[in-house]
């Protein structure tokens, strides 16, 4: 248990005057993933974290769509709705407007929030409403049992695509920046450590904050990140972003990137342009192009050049707070209204 | 010169002209001005869906009726008494609702050869007798306006543009109606234009001028105020008074409102209503699509709002999966359908009762929905409040289900006192409500209430009551996640039983049978409650007999609904759509009730339902 962070996104969340631990946020309900599933390690790694929050349990929220990942409100020992597939962020814009006493979470996966649910991810992102989305992506579809998502590869071959797929795949990191999002980030299931301090910058960030997660379906798409978890390659394929530092990976660290004369990024060996030429990541930066120009660097297929971690953290006002300012300056100004005056209207007659 | 001033007790005039002639706002100071007489009054505004329909077409053709009275009244008329047509098209569009020996006024200003070529007038109307019938008034409106305006400061089209005072001016005068309404509506609309406040003002001066002096006009009429209930009045139409019962319930219950909506005609103005109000505390999100709107809607429910979503029939299909989810989740949701002609984007602008078979069943699964309709537009506010009422104790969504008919149509109200109003209690849990075998105490979410069957509304916040809802099947009462055969048909039986029992918290429905001899009921829902009043009254004063009643609730029925079908010989059910409540009627209670149906995309006449009424008691 670590102090409570001053988090912006939190300050009218009511603090919990008890400790609290990881068990705390256990349901009762019995845990139906397969087993090995990754959504195993995200559900530890988020009850393990919520307590450095500080809030009191009962005023953060959980909302899911409908997929594995959407299960994940049943399991946490807060509250939690379970709606309807691709919903959630409506649902959730709605509580957040209306409940800024509340840490609002949702919980949605790559078909959940990418394809039926686009129109909503997007949307939500562009308002900056304040809620934190963990988009569980496995490039797949499980609980229909294995068909393509608009995350797969083009050429995946599954149940519905017995020749391949034919679909380009939606890239989230740099659909959600197109969406004028004010934080986004991405991290890896089996990587407690990063994952955690992502979910940390993401409670803390005021507004909509969505969190990539690469979790692994054992069943359906069994390794698909396994090129960003394999001890052996790993550190030759994953570029960990961290604000303020050059942007440098490898497995000696010798790789780096550099701005190209026209404007474009690109990898090279450090020793060869010299450390002062390699970019510092800035997830503040106003404009959005370096981190979509980070979000464009792996190679979707061999995942080669992939980085993790804060693209952008940007301060924006959030929406739900706008919202309440509105009200809150009408009421100042007007006072509170009358009911009996507005029935009345201006134009009236008496009959007596 | 003083003219001949004749009492009359109804007029029905029909304003009718291009898109962009200002009828809809002629139409609206004169009822204003109207009203402040003391008449009672109807309104039935009809225009098209494009905003500017191509000029001097027939389908750009916007019209505005008005009826009036010394008595009250219920229907904005079959037809109209005069019709001021400012152009072919709205000659062309309207003449044949005017009945013979009727007055015509009529703009001769745009009768030129190729305005009448553009709707398909080989010759001149005003000239070749086909308006022989008609008592025509033919009046060059436009220049005659543009002529009263020389002295100002405009633009000849600005000139132009007044002459829908100038037709105000005419009508106020002929029918004896004063300026003062007109003069503080223009005076606030044109604050920061002077002039042009001074030359619309100029216009309708005019106008009333020439109405006293033209030999065109050789009477004047008055109608004397009608009997209305004493108290104070002021017209409304539906959409507004739907407006103002949604704010009206958020106090009664102490919920804050929130609206999710996406703008639909003709459910839009609703929207802009509410979204003025934020001293109400009123939240307005104009969704990026229905389905957000209904899901912010429902979201908000959640955390302990009055949650609406505002609509017409194509939303309500997107909607359906949202609805269907407030139905597993037994959380308070309002849903406002204002009805339009349809299937699909239909007839955005025109009037329908075509959504209640959607409203009972567009959803997947047993999936129960209480229904409302309300019968006026200033009824509007009493239903949305009562449409809140059953969703707060009920913890269901509710539809309520308006139409375009009572959206744009008004009519005087008399206001309610504020303090007269129902309370609604949204009791909220705070507690737990069970005791686990080993004394823990837990709460079970689905726990019901043994009266209204209704669940336990816990919001985020309440410490101890954390639980998860979804849309997956509950186990009865502790709510978690259950694939149990058994428990899903009682479940289902559950969620009827508690829909089913809402008819408990309202009275029976009351029939209109002052004779009590009749044997011919006359069984309606919704707007059509103007039209079937009038006809009744009309069939009564021939001396045949006829019982009325009106259906408020559509789900769950008044309890006696039965009881009263069978007590006629025959049951006539007239409905803007082919027979819903009537498939409704014959399911349930197995009454051949007979429907009388149109779907013209207007109100009915009172005569074509006279007719049917008529006919059906002699067929007795």
């Amino acid at each position: 248990m670590t102090e409570t962070l001053p988090m912006p996104s939190l300050r009218l969340v009511p603090k919990s005057d008890d400790l609290l631990s990881a068990k705390d946020f256990k349901s009762d309900q019995e845990v139906r993933w397969c087993p090995g599933c990754g959504d195993y390690a995200i559900l530890s790694a988020v009850q393990g974290f919520l307590p450095e929050l500080g809030l009191k349990r009962e005023n953060i929220v959980f909302v899911s769509g409908i997929g594995c990942s959407s299960r994940f409100p049943y399991y946490m020992n807060t509250y939690g709705m379970h709606s309807i597939h691709g919903r959630a962020p409506a649902i959730a814009t709605g509580l957040a407007v209306s409940r800024p006493d509340l840490s609002v979470w949702v919980v949605t996966g790559d078909g959940d929030s990418l394809s039926i649910g686009g129109n909503h991810l997007i949307h939500a992102l562009r308002r900056n409403v304040n809620l934190k989305i963990l988009l569980f992506n496995n490039r797949i579809y499980g609980l229909t049992k294995g068909q393509y998502s608009p995350t797969s590869e083009q050429g995946k071959i599954t149940k519905s695509t017995p020749q391949g797929s034919l679909d380009y795949a939606f890239n989230p990191v740099s659909l959600a920046l197109g969406a004028e999002a004010t934080f986004v980030a991405r991290t890896i299931d089996s990587d407690r450590k990063h994952l955690t301090e992502v979910l940390r910058a993401a409670a803390a960030h005021e507004g909509t904050a969505l969190v990539e997660i690469y979790q692994n379906c054992n069943i359906f798409n069994d390794g698909a990140w396994e090129p960003l978890k394999d001890s052996d390659v790993r550190d030759d394929n994953l570029i960990r972003l961290s604000h303020g530092e050059p942007i440098r990976f490898g497995k000696d660290n010798e790789k780096g990137v550099i701005r190209t004369s026209d404007g474009h990024i690109k990898i090279v060996h450090v020793d060869e342009v010299g450390e002062e030429s390699i970019i510092r990541h800035d997830a503040h930066a106003k404009d959005p192009g370096l981190a979509f120009a980070l979000s464009r660097l792996a190679n979707p297929r061999t995942l080669t050049n992939s980085p993790i971690g804060i693209f952008r953290d940007i301060e924006r006002p959030s929406y739900d707070r706008l919202v309440r300012e509105q009200v809150e300056a009408v009421v100042a100004s007007q006072g509170s209204g009358d009911l009996q005056a507005l029935l009345t209207g201006g134009d009236t007659w008496t009959v007596s | 010169m003083s003219k001949q001033v004749v009492q009359v007790n109804r007029v029905v005039i029909r304003f009718a002209g291009d898109s962009g002639d200002g009828m809809q706002l002629t139409g609206d100071r004169f009822t204003s001005e109207t009203g402040g007489l003391g008449n009672d009054l109807s309104t039935l505004p009809d225009f098209p869906a494009e905003i500017r329909a191509p000029a001097g077409t027939v389908p750009g053709v916007s019209a505005f009726q008005l009826a009036f009275a010394d008595h009250d009244i219920t229907t904005p008329g079959d037809a109209p008494n005069v019709l001021v047509a400012m152009n072919p098209a709205a000659l062309k569009a309207n003449i044949r609702d005017l009945p013979r020996g009727a007055d015509l006024i009529v703009n001769t200003d745009e009768f030129t050869k190729r305005a009448l070529e553009k709707v398909g007038f080989t010759a001149n109307p005003l000239e070749d007798g086909t308006l022989d019938p008609y008592n025509v008034h033919a009046v060059a409106l436009t220049s005659q306006t543009v002529a009263a305006l020389k002295s100002f400061d405009i633009t000849k089209k600005e000139a132009e543009r007044a002459k829908n005072m100038y037709a105000l001016g005419l009508l106020s005068w002929l029918y004896s109606r004063g300026a003062e309404g007109t003069r503080r509506f223009l005076e606030k609309k044109f604050a920061s234009k002077p002039e042009i406040l001074a030359a619309n003002l100029a216009a309708f001066e005019a106008g009333w001028s020439f109405g006293e002096t033209t030999e065109s006009f050789s009477v004047q009429y008055e109608i004397a105020p009608a009997h209305l209930p004493e108290g104070t009045y002021r017209n409304i139409s539906g959409n507004p008074a739907l407006a103002a019962g949604l704010i009206a319930a958020s106090r009664v219950s102490g919920l804050p409102l929130f609206l999710g909506s996406y703008p639909i005609t003709p459910a839009s103005d609703i929207l802009h209503e509410l979204s003025k109000h934020k001293e109400f505390g009123v939240v307005t999100f104009q969704a990026e699509d229905e389905i957000a709107g209904v899901g912010a809607a429902l979201g908000a429910s959640y955390g302990g709002a009055l949650g609406v979503t505002t609509t017409s029939g194509p939303g309500v299909a997107l909607k359906s999966e949202a609805i269907g989810l407030a139905v597993s989740l037994e959380l308070p949701l309002v849903i406002v359908d204002v009805q339009r002609g349809g299937p699909s984007t239909g007839l955005p602008t025109k009037t329908e009762q075509s959504d209640l078979l959607q409203a009972m069943f567009g959803r997947n699964g047993e999936s129960p929905v209480p229904i409302i309709a309300p019968q006026s537009p200033s009824d509007c506010f009493f239903a949305a409040i009562e449409a809140s009422r059953i969703a707060i104790e009920y913890r269901t969504p509710v539809i309520l289900l308006s139409d375009g008919y009572l959206a744009n149509g008004s009519e005087p109200w008399l206001i309610p006192d504020v303090s007269t109003l129902p309370t609604i209690d949204p009791d909220f849990a705070t507690t737990t409500n069970h005791e686990a075998a080993d004394g823990t105490k837990e709460f079970w979410p689905y726990l019901r209430d043994p009266e209204t069957l209704a669940r336990p509304w816990a919001v985020p916040g309440t410490p101890g009551l954390e639980h998860r809802i979804g849309g997956l099947e509950k186990a009865d009462g502790i709510g978690s996640i259950s694939y149990d055969a058994d428990n899903h048909d009682r479940m289902v039986r559950l969620r009827q039983a508690k829909v089913e029992a809402i008819a408990r918290s309202f009275g029976p429905l009351e029939v209109d049978d002052p004779s009590g001899e009749a044997r011919v009921l006359v069984l309606g829902w919704g707007s059509t409650y103007g039209p079937i009043g009038a006809a009744c009254e009309i069939t009564r004063r021939t001396g045949a007999l006829v019982a009325q009643a009106h259906l408020r609730h559509l789900n769950p029925f008044p309890s006696n609904l039965g009881e009263v079908l069978r007590a006629y010989d025959k049951v006539l059910v007239p409905e803007m759509n082919l027979g819903q409540l009537s498939l409704l009627l014959r399911a349930k209670y197995l009454v051949d009730v007979v429907g009388v149906n149109q779907v013209r995309g207007m109100p009915f006449k009172s005569t074509e339902l006279v007719d049917a009424i008529i006919a059906t008691i002699e067929s007795l």
